[in-house]
């Protein structure tokens, strides 16, 4: 009788199950490299914010939807397929709603419904969506265990999200002035947010890296001039 | 289980079915004469094609290119599932006249039981006469194949009708005994076929010849379905009951809706419940009856027959072609639909066929399909997109998007070298239509492409549209691309180059090559952000 032994006196419930279910149901997972900013992978029901770049979060979906997860983009220019799959991305299970208009509430809501990761870039035009949406939305991902990515432009920020990454512009490799071609580039990423990840962390990652992908960047010793 | 088996003539069935049914709608929409070779394709490959395309070797499930080399002259059709209902509904109509209960399998096929019109017409000749006198006077069928069949059980009656022959009561197993096992399912697609002939078993009579508690061992309440098909013993089910009246399901539309989008998406709730309904009691549905009243009392009442079990999907396919025949028919009802009813009709037991207990993998698949198919009605046609990779040398080819639940194949093969493509990392960020780019050399003079596809000037400041120009820190290329210089219309001949900008950003523009002495235009087609 577990149902009858938590109850408080009054009769409520002394235990949220809805809540309980959460925080059990297992992270998705993420990429090797971004185990540094994200040690946890994406904790179901969360949202995380990503601003500074659109590989950043093609590389945040790329092993969760290797993985098995379904993944929607919403109100996103034309994304590269090719991209998308070379940062792991599986292409039979990722929907693109690139122009939703005035229903882009609605369809980040019913997506959030069924679909694993939903990355919605907000609308510009109406300057901004209302506090009650975004609070709104945050709810729907919790109770539906889905995990919310809202793609943000720095300044404007995402209120509420659990974590933030940011990923600052980077520096390309391999290529010269006419010579060589794009191979690589190195971006800083930092993460940041409210509870377990209110701890700023940062990496130094190859986004993408060489032949596509993330790669973590590991920094080269320093040149020590040993001529003497 | 009611043992009592229905008596011949209650089993016994005139079917009609129009051969070619897709190509016959596209043709009429199109405009064509029934006598030039088309094909209608889906997802780039061909679905049906005339007889004059048959005649020149054009086949089902033919690629398109390849059937447009067979056939050169081939006129090659969209295929619309929805005017295929709309058309066939004056078809349904004529049977109708002669008796109530029509079953459509899917529009171009359907059928009538013989017992009542026979003695009403005085023998099934006369049922003949006056069907072809009923099709005759449909104007909108002009030049369509119609074939007409009769027999025992409705496998067999369809298969008659698709050669036009009448067979004799209780001949339905001997008509069936010779023909190939893939009759069962023309698609080619059932993987139970697939194993029937390796087995070596070719002809339906060797199929229905198998022990059936040995067929339903190995092959499961599909593989009996199919056997009981063979043996031409489909319309005598297992428990030969119908389901009891509360598996019934109504929605009530308040306020009256009059489109078929609409009332498709209300009814996905009570679809869903009908089959879980049935589901949950061990059965499954092979033919229903789905009502529709509108708000002044009009009613449309069909029967839905299905070769295999109903899912949710087969049902919400079946409410919106009846819909659209209704709607947009002679007999258009004059207001809002309010009610729309679906009644089981005859269900089999289906031993296995059940939803994981606990929910598969396979169940997320099928609610995340779900989700998306409810925001493409949410917000129209063409609204999801699915990504697929597709064969060329530009990033912006080679991501081709099909709306949802369009089959995402890719026009030209990905897998193929395509000599002149970018190597990876792929851009990220694809613009379409490309935008206009400033490139200038350090004079702020746009930077020059010769002839021959070199750069005279070096590249120093960058802009996209109309922006400030920023200096060009480094910068990879030209690299000419000529492509398809055989074709006017098609060819293309510019320089690509990778440009990364004083803030970082990377940039792959493209600028044309000279004709006419035009000064030279640069453009973005994709950003790796």
């Amino acid at each position: 009788m577990l149902d009858v032994a938590i109850r408080k006196p009054d009769g409520s419930s002394a235990i949220d199950w809805q809540h309980v279910g959460l925080r059990t149901a297992p992270p998705l997972p993420v990429a090797p490299a971004l185990h540094t900013i994200l040690p946890d992978g994406l904790r179901r029901g969360s949202t995380v914010s990503v601003a500074g770049s659109m590989s950043l979060l093609l590389a945040l979906l790329g092993a969760a939807s290797a993985d098995g997860a379904w993944c929607a983009l919403v109100g996103f220019p034309r994304i590269s397929a090719e991209a998308a799959r070379e940062y792991g991305v599986d292409l039979a299970r990722l929907a693109l709603v690139p122009e939703p208009g005035e229903g882009w509430t609605t369809a980040v809501g019913a997506l959030l419904d069924a679909v694993d990761i939903v990355a919605a870039r907000p609308p510009r035009s109406r300057g901004g969506l209302a506090p009650g949406d975004i609070r709104r939305l945050a709810a729907r991902a919790r109770s539906k265990d889905a995990v919310l990515v809202p793609y943000v432009i720095e300044s404007a920020g995402w209120p509420g999200a659990d974590v933030r990454l940011q990923a600052r512009d980077g520096v390309w490799s391999g290529i010269g002035d006419g010579t060589g071609r794009l191979r690589a580039r190195r971006v800083d990423v930092t993460a940041g947010g409210r509870g377990q990840a209110a701890r700023t962390r940062s990496a130094s990652l190859w986004l993408p890296a060489d032949g596509g992908g993330v790669q973590p960047a590991t920094s080269l010793a320093p040149v020590i001039d040993l001529a003497g | 289980m009611n043992t009592d088996p229905p008596s011949a003539d209650q089993a016994r069935r005139i079917s009609i079915f129009c051969a070619d049914w897709p190509v016959t709608t596209a043709r009429i929409e199109a405009g064509l004469s029934d006598d030039a070779p088309i094909a209608v394709v889906t997802a780039n490959h061909v679905v049906a094609c005339s007889h004059a395309a048959r005649a020149q070797g054009v086949r089902r499930g033919l690629r398109r290119r390849e059937a447009q080399g067979r056939c050169p002259d081939l006129a090659i059709l969209v295929r619309d599932e929805s005017a295929e209902a709309r058309t066939f509904e004056p078809v349904v109509a004529a049977l109708e006249a002669i008796a109530p209960g029509v079953e459509i399998t899917r529009p171009g096929l359907a059928a009538i039981g013989v017992r009542g019109p026979t003695r009403y017409f005085g023998g099934e000749t006369g049922v003949l006469h006056a069907l072809s006198r009923g099709v005759r006077g449909i104007p909108a069928l002009g030049g369509a194949d119609l074939l007409i069949g009769i027999a025992d059980g409705s496998f067999a009656a369809e298969q008659a009708a698709r050669r036009g022959v009448i067979v004799d009561p209780g001949g339905s197993p001997d008509f069936l005994n010779d023909l190939p096992i893939e009759t069962l399912d023309p698609s080619g697609a059932s993987p139970l076929i697939d194993l029937l002939r390796r087995l070596g078993i070719r002809t339906l009579g060797g199929f229905a010849a198998l022990p059936a508690r040995d067929v339903l061992a190995r092959f499961g309440p599909t593989g009996t379905w199919a056997h009981r098909q063979a043996g031409g013993r489909d319309d005598r089910p297992l428990s030969a009951r119908r389901p009891p009246v509360e598996f019934a399901v109504t929605l009530d539309l308040e306020p009256p809706v009059d489109r078929v989008d609409t009332i498709t998406f209300s009814a996905r709730g009570i679809a869903e419940e009908f089959v879980t309904d049935l589901a949950a009691h061990g059965l499954a549905c092979t033919c229903l009856e789905l009502q529709a009243l509108s708000e002044n009392g009009e009613e449309t009442v069909r029967r839905w027959r299905h070769a295999g079990v109903l899912s949710t999907v087969d049902v919400l396919d079946r409410v919106r072609w009846q819909l659209e025949g209704w709607l947009s028919g002679a007999h258009r009802p004059t207001g809002g639909i309010t009610r729309v009813r679906l009644v089981p009709i005859e269900a089999v037991p289906t031993g296995a066929h059940q939803g994981a207990l606990w929910g598969g993998s396979g169940d997320e698949d099928e609610r995340a399909a779900r989700a998306l198919a409810r925001v493409q009605t949410l917000l129209g046609h063409g609204s999801v997109l699915a990504p697929v990779l597709d064969g060329g040398r530009d990033p912006g080819q080679r991501t081709r998007l099909v709306p949802w639940g369009d089959e995402p194949l890719p026009l030209r093969s990905p897998e193929q070298p395509w000599p002149g493509q970018l190597p990876a990392p792929a851009p990220s960020v694809l613009l379409d239509p490309p935008r206009p780019a400033q490139l200038l050399d350090s004079g702020r003079r746009p930077v020059r492409v010769t002839e021959r596809g070199a750069m005279p000037g070096t590249p120093a400041l960058f802009a996209m549209g109309g922006d400030t120009p920023v200096a060009v820190t480094s910068w990879a290329g030209p690299w000419p691309v000529d492509e398809r210089w055989w074709s006017p219309e098609a060819a293309r001949r510019v320089v690509r180059c990778q440009i990364v900008d004083v803030r970082g950003r990377a940039y792959l523009v493209t600028g044309t090559m000279p004709t006419d002495d035009q000064p030279p235009r640069w453009q973005v087609d994709a950003v790796y952000d």
